[in-house]
């Protein structure tokens, strides 16, 4: 197994998950991980443009979280593109259930990849799951 | 001649001062130094952490009424 290559999937729509997801990914990357976030289900309808939609709570941390000056997840998310060269993919699958397309995605995001695509090149990294 | 630039990052979390130091560490030249003011006491570990695993090196770190300076030089 390699220890640099991180292969990150994301369905949640929970502000705590995100938070945690968007932490490895950015810090991953930045350290010299190979990166690549797999964006789904619920997770991938904050990188639409425009969709100013606010992830929720699931807990208390995430309330209080709310009212401190944590770094927004999706700027580290952004960073982790930016200044670590991660890679992160909205799910095909995921797309055409949203009838979404490319254009409707925040630009840093990679062109969409399918689950087979991704798990077959997660092979051999760590994978995390949020 | 080597030059010293002062981050704030004071009142930021985890791991917004170690992404301000990353994102200014691309816009000085090697031997400049940065000075992170934190006052997240996490960071004052996970800062070196990154320095020594990138390869830059650490100068030194303090604490100082709550608020941890953490110098780095770039060092390539």
């Amino acid at each position: 197994m390699s220890a640099s290559k991180i292969s990150i999937m994301v369905v949640t729509g929970s502000v705590e998950r995100l938070q945690m997801a968007a932490m490895v990914a950015s810090v991953g990357a930045v350290s010299g991980g190979d990166v690549s976030v797999f964006l789904s289900m619920n997770a991938l309808l904050f990188f639409i443009k425009g969709r100013n939609a606010t992830a929720t709570a699931e807990g208390e941390f995430g309330r209080v979280m709310a009212g401190k000056n944590v770094p927004p997840f999706k700027d580290l998310f952004h960073r982790a593109v930016d200044l670590g060269g991660a890679k992160i993919y909205p799910c095909s699958m995921a797309m055409d259930v949203l009838s979404t397309n490319r254009e409707d995605l925040e630009p840093y995001l990679s062109e969409p990849l399918g689950l087979t695509k991704f798990l077959s090149d997660a092979v051999g990294s760590q994978v995390w799951t949020f | 001649m080597a030059e010293k630039k002062v981050i704030d990052a004071r009142g930021t979390f985890c791991p917004g001062p170690l992404m301000e130091l990353i994102s200014n560490m691309k816009l000085i030249n090697v031997g400049d130094e940065l000075e992170v003011l934190s006052t997240d006491k996490g960071s004052a570990s996970d800062v070196p952490e990154w320095v020594n695993k990138v390869g830059h090196q650490m100068v030194s770190t303090t604490e100082e009424n709550g608020v941890w300076h953490i110098v780095v030089r770039k060092a390539k």
